[in-house]
């Protein structure tokens, strides 16, 4: 059976029904997935167990693609259609990425066309063809996706995805696109500084003025927000869309390059040596010296040692270059340095000794390092996209009312089918499909009804209205949404909608007009005194239905096919069941009705079995054998 | 009779209430749904709700309203592992019929 999870208070779901939603951070170097579970928010990994997708993406020339490990695998070797560092060339022409000597990729001049083809971005060659950036961050947030699914058992209803505050609206778009080209719904994009910010502030409810120093693959942020009570509030925000760690890997190329007197490499050289960069800058991290060793394709040996000072000083004007928008991003804040009360590190490069150091020095304090940074803006996002998928109760709005009593319809048997439970918060908006329950039905009443008890009739009549023009179908053909809304000021508004043909009816009602506190109480506690009686009166209601339906059933059977195929004697039999069940539907005893309904299916096997029989010669008649082989 | 957690679902329950810093123990429940099915309920619960029902298994206090009571009475919760998935299975036996993924039931 399905693996449940537990929900927040009065937040369950109804089967199927389960409101799965993710945050993923979609980021330059790498991306990652993650989720709200049992209320604890979670990055999900691979089945290898690792959590980081390297955002990058290989197109072969037999159509397939390959993403994160494998591709990054074979960068070095296939470089010209390995795409790395996407990110940088969403939403971007020619023009504005700039220097693109150092890159590997052919750059195409194409006019857009078709899907996921956004007119005056960049395009890239490959061998599987031209690709936009659009197209190529698809790829990558499609194994998120595929990868969330199995890890949740079953369809996403959306995703929050995080982009960098300084994206202008061409990068959010093409963000938004990728995800569309991806099959995911987007509930919302968020600032990346604003997701690290909600997965502290939630997680560790710490209020005060905070600093978002995000320092990832390829960009940069800063931002100052505010935290009180679970809410924060973005005070500024500044940062450089083209600062990351790869400019770390980049100075560190180009130190290659000089200390080795190389020059003008080729694409494979290129993307050999930056590799070989960025695991000498994670390995400063932890060592005082690092050592690179490569070969060259004209035979050049490269065996270098690079220290860690030495990278320090290499790469100081980077650091500098953050300054500045830390210093900008107070100003606009009206704030000083002495009224941050912590500092939020945020992005894989914050790992870098220098980058802590330096951080720490312009605010006077260590960093808070205690989430993984390069989980931190996944884990904010899951937190938002469970919020926005409904999945939590709210408790920070304080002007939140609820429904003091169940609201539902009545179903087959005078039985209550309940929509939106009590205690839901308004407003709220809930959706239940039904169906029909004859053949050719063509109108379906709706019996609006509310409160806790199992029969309709134990419940308070709210209103009653008929959705009609149902196209003529078998019964249980038909699809027809109701939808129950309550608006803040608790009017309900029931819709009904079949699916198929569109028809539609509506009804306007106030629930709790004319219940006074006393009788919702007393409405309440009959419900659970009488849960016992409850439980057998839905139990015999459930048999009716289903005797009734059989009952129909049968008697159909028999008027088309009974005095062919059956004796009188079998006839006969059957109409003795048939009497049976009809006389056990009055009484009160769901057992005794269940047997009936068991005797009259027993009964009938035999003509079912000659009605099945006697419709496939029927069906074959008059047709050669040769006919029917082939 | 009553309700009960394996020493497995109570580790994990303790350790998510635990992690979520706030909780007095696990709703369990059912409700009725469709036309004639029963799904369950499994909800944190931050406060004792009237008229509750208390059981104690494996240090976990699990409440149920008196109207879930009869649909799950004996019932024990396991939780469990299927290739990426996890989560909670319910061992129900007043459980007569279940839909192909077992989410919603018949009693």
């Amino acid at each position: 059976m399905a693996l449940l999870q537990i929900s927040e208070p009065g937040m369950s779901t109804a089967p199927h029904q389960h409101r799965l939603a993710v945050g993923i951070d979609l980021g330059t170097t790498n991306s990652l997935v993650a989720v709200v579970r049992n209320s604890i928010s979670m990055v999900l990994n691979d089945a290898d167990g690792s959590a980081l997708l390297p955002s990058v993406v290989r197109y072969l020339a037999d159509g397939n693609v390959q993403v994160g490990y494998p591709a990054q695998a074979l960068q070095s070797d296939d470089p010209v259609n390995t795409i790395v560092s996407v990110k940088r060339f969403m939403g971007r022409g020619l023009a504005d990425i700039g220097d693109v000597s150092n890159l590997p990729y052919r750059f195409a001049n194409v006019a857009a066309t078709g899907s996921g083809q956004a007119p005056g971005m960049v395009q890239l060659r490959t061998v599987a063809g031209v690709k936009s950036p659009v197209e190529v961050s698809a790829e990558i947030l499609k194994v998120l996706r595929v990868r969330a699914e199995a890890a949740l058992g079953g369809e996403l209803v959306g995703a929050v995805i995080t982009v960098p505050a300084y994206f202008d609206d061409a990068q959010r778009q093409a963000t938004k696109d990728a995800a569309k080209l991806a099959g995911l719904n987007v509930l919302r994009l968020l600032n990346e500084p604003t997701a690290a910010a909600i997965a502290y502030g939630l997680d560790n409810a710490a209020e005060g003025v905070y600093a978002v120093y995000d320092l990832g693959g390829g960009t940069f942020d800063i931002s100052i927000l505010r935290l009180s009570q679970g809410v924060f509030e973005v005070l500024a925000t500044n940062g450089n869309s083209a600062l990351g760690g790869d400019d770390f890997d980049h100075r560190i190329y180009c130190w290659l390059l000089e200390k080795n007197n190389l020059s003008a490499l080729g694409a494979q050289d290129t993307r050999l040596l930056l590799t070989h960069a960025r695991a000498v800058k994670e390995q400063l991290s932890d060592y005082p010296e690092a050592r690179i060793t490569a070969i060259l394709s004209a035979g050049d040996v490269i065996d270098t040692t690079l220290t860690r000072q030495d990278f320090y000083d290499m790469t100081q004007t980077l650091l500098a270059h953050t300054m500045q928008p830390m210093r900008r991003a107070l100003r606009d804040a009206g704030l000083t340095v002495s009224d941050i009360k912590g500092v939020v590190m945020v992005g894989g490069s914050t790992r870098m000794p220098q980058v802590q150091r330096a951080v720490g020095e312009f605010f006077k304090q260590t960093p808070l390092t205690n989430l993984d940074p390069d989980k931190v803006v996944a884990l904010g996002a899951a937190i938002q996209a469970n919020v926005l998928a409904g999945n939590r109760q709210d408790d920070d709005w304080l002007l939140l009312d609820v429904i003091p009593l169940s609201l539902g319809l009545e179903t087959m048997g005078g039985l209550t089918e309940k929509v939106i439970p009590r205690n839901s918060t308004i407003p709220t908006a809930r959706a239940q499909e039904f169906t029909t329950f004859k053949d050719g039905q063509t109108a379906m009443g709706i019996h609006v009804v509310q409160g806790e008890r199992e029969l309709v009739s134990d419940c308070r009549s709210l209103a009653r209205f008929e959705l009609r023009g149902i196209p003529s179908m078998v019964a249980g053909a038909a699809r027809i949404r109701v939808t129950f809304q309550v608006d803040a000021d608790g009017l309900l508004n029931v819709s009904a909608r079949e699916m198929s043909s569109g028809v539609e009816a509506a009804i306007t009602v106030k629930p709790s007009y004319g219940l006074s506190d006393a009788e919702i109480t007393r409405m309440l506690e009959d419900s659970n005194q009488f849960a016992q009686d409850d439980m057998k009166a839905r139990a015999l209601r459930e048999q009716q239905v289903e005797a009734k339906q059989l009952l129909e059933a049968v008697q159909n059977a028999l008027q088309q096919d009974g005095a062919a195929l059956l004796g009188k004697e079998e006839q006969e039999r059957i109409a003795g069941s048939m009497a049976a069940l009809r006389e056990t539907l009055q009484a009160t005893d769901h057992l005794a009705l269940k047997r009936a309904i068991a005797n009259l299916n027993e009964a009938t096997v035999a003509f079912a079995q000659a009605r099945m029989d006697s419709n496939v010669a029927h069906a074959l008649s008059g047709r050669k054998l040769s006919e029917l082989e082939s | 009779m009553g309700i009960s957690l394996t020493d497995n679902a109570a580790k994990h329950v303790l350790n998510f209430i635990a992690k979520r810093g706030k909780g007095v123990g696990l709703r369990v429940g059912v409700r009725t749904t469709g036309c004639s099915g029963m799904a369950y309920k499994l909800e944190f619960a931050d406060a004792l709700g009237e008229g509750d029902l208390q059981f104690s298994s494996h240090g976990v206090t699990l409440l149920v309203d008196p109207k879930s009571l009869p649909y799950i009475d004996g019932m024990e919760l396991d939780y469990t592992r299927e290739g990426l998935n996890e989560g909670f299975k319910f061992n129900n036996p007043n459980v007569k019929d279940e839909c192909g993924c077992g989410e919603s039931f018949k009693v």
